[in-house]
């Protein structure tokens, strides 16, 4: 499966979570605090914490963590709050 | 009759196959892909016979035993909503790592112990490559020998209590004896198990590149003079486990002691709602297993056997244990700084909290939130709240800590777009 990652293609398997994808690519951090600007990746793994987000298909507030990827998904870093296209 | 249980872990699964069994029609809603839980992860889990298995599907609101539905991707805008009614309901949400806040636990790099184990026995991802594991409980191993079997270096294994106090729990170690021994099974990361020790600090600019820990005291205030540098690029930690108690909660079930208050047939204090695993104590994926088929054969009118009950009864003594020998101790306020974050949404440091109670007086939950924000943020307070609260010295109880009555995020659009009764064909 190929997916792209802020314009890069990355390589995904059937299944395979964003951050699953991301970690395994060699990212840590894939959004920027809202306040600070701090980075950030993954916290909880399993969807409560709210700190993997990154933008899905032009869609804000995807927690990366409980995203599984479909074939040509578009996945970006997310910085601070944005609003959908 | 229709029972529909929530959660597909140990607990939520012997629940629906013992609800299906006894002749329910039986729904199980599950917000992951597959069935399992945590404790299955990354196993082919059969869903059991003649149960009807919701994946993908996360319930945003319980209202008496209506529940409202969202199936489809991830936080995606273009899910199916639905609405399903039941006659009884159970509750198997289990639970999610307890995160300390210690300076620069956000640095990317510091992850909980579970999210570890999810990448571990999901994707067979290693959170890093030279690793330390941190925390308190039983569950810090399994959780380092998952790192271990991919290969990562598990450089030390700290463990902030201490094991010895099992030598007070002489009834728990006899009801628990057979998971006692299963602590055999990790005995590959043993030699870098220490215990009365933790990480204090996370180190590194944009990632974590270095850990400072410590031995602790009893209450587990550092030990001066104790602190060691150690190169890492990830650190994972968990100090016990935080029920996830919204549905219990907007159901109206009472909350006991930060957990759900069940009799032994699994009951709770709302007629036809029962709840059955880590959401009623922490005792593990046996005890939730047995809970669960309590709970599901009650539900759906039966009567369990009274060698279950024994088998439950003996799970929770050892629960009970676990419990003391695993509390966290106080000390644990002191290793923020003033600029370590609390609220990890919101951006709000302990120099913050501290000066919304001691100058803008925030002395109760609601006013600390809404003088400095701590806990108003994307997670809404379950990372940090349980954290907030007792750093300020403000009492709080589980159920106040875990009001949701919007217990999953929804999108906008997703709200305005809400069935509020079944369809007909229901």
């Amino acid at each position: 499966m190929k997916v792209t990652v802020d314009g890069t293609a990355v390589l995904a398997r059937p299944g395979q979570t964003v951050a699953a994808a991301l970690l395994a690519a060699g990212r840590t951090a894939w959004r920027d605090t809202r306040g600070a600007g701090r980075p950030r990746g993954l916290f909880c793994g399993i969807g409560v914490c709210f700190d993997c987000l990154v933008v899905v298909n032009g869609v804000p507030d995807v927690r990366a963590c409980q995203r599984v990827l479909a074939d040509g998904d578009d996945v970006r870093t997310q910085h601070g709050a944005e609003l959908p296209r | 009759m229709r029972v529909v249980v929530v959660g597909a872990g140990p607990a939520g699964l012997a629940a629906a196959r013992a609800a299906a069994r006894q002749g329910a029609s039986t729904v199980l809603v599950d917000a992951e892909p597959s069935a399992g839980g945590q404790y299955h992860r990354g196993e082919n889990v059969v869903v059991p016979q003649g149960v009807e298995h919701l994946a993908n599907t996360t319930v945003w609101a319980v209202e008496g035993t209506r529940l409202h539905l969202r199936t489809g991707p991830a936080d995606a805008p273009d899910r199916v909503a639905r609405v399903l009614d039941c006659d009884a309901l159970v509750l198997a949400t289990g639970a999610h790592d307890r995160a300390l806040p210690f300076p620069g636990w956000d640095l990317p790099g510091v992850v909980t112990a579970g999210a570890a184990q999810a990448m571990a026995k999901a994707h067979g991802v290693a959170v890093g490559r030279r690793v330390v594991v941190a925390g308190t409980g039983p569950f810090l191993l399994p959780v380092a020998d998952a790192l271990r079997k991919l290969g990562v270096d598990v450089v030390e294994v700290l463990e902030a209590g201490s094991p010895l106090a099992w030598a007070r729990e002489p009834a728990g170690v006899f009801a628990g004896r057979g998971k006692l021994a299963e602590i055999a099974r990790y005995r590959a990361v043993l030699p870098r198990y220490h215990t009365r020790s933790t990480v204090v600090a996370a180190h590194g600019e944009n990632r974590v590149t270095a850990v400072t820990v410590a031995k602790l005291d009893r209450d587990w205030r550092v030990r001066p003079g104790t602190e060691r540098r150690i190169e890492v690029d990830a650190v994972c930690t968990g100090f016990g486990f935080t029920p996830r108690l919204e549905l219990a909660v907007a159901a109206g079930c009472l909350v006991d002691k930060g957990f759900v208050r069940v009799d032994d047939r699994q009951t709770t204090s709302v007629p036809n709602v029962y709840a059955a695993g880590e959401i009623t104590g922490i005792g593990g994926a046996d005890l939730a297993r047995v809970e669960g088929e309590i709970a599901g054969t009650c539900a759906a009118g039966g009567t369990p056997s009274a060698s279950l009950l024994k088998t439950a009864h003996r799970g929770r003594v050892f629960a009970a244990a676990l419990d003391r020998v695993s509390s966290v101790r106080p000390g644990w306020r002191t290793w923020p700084d003033e600029r370590t974050l609390v609220c990890r949404c919101e951006e709000v440091d302990l120099a913050a909290l501290r000066t919304a109670v001691e100058e803008h007086a925030a002395l109760g939950l609601r006013s600390l939130k809404l003088t400095c924000r701590v806990g108003l943020g994307l997670c809404q307070g379950r990372v940090c709240l349980r954290n907030a609260a007792e750093l300020a010295g403000i009492p709080h109880d589980a159920d106040r800590v875990s009001r949701r009555p919007i217990a999953a995020p929804l999108r906008l659009g997703e709200l305005a777009d809400t069935p509020l009764t079944p369809a007909l064909e229901e």
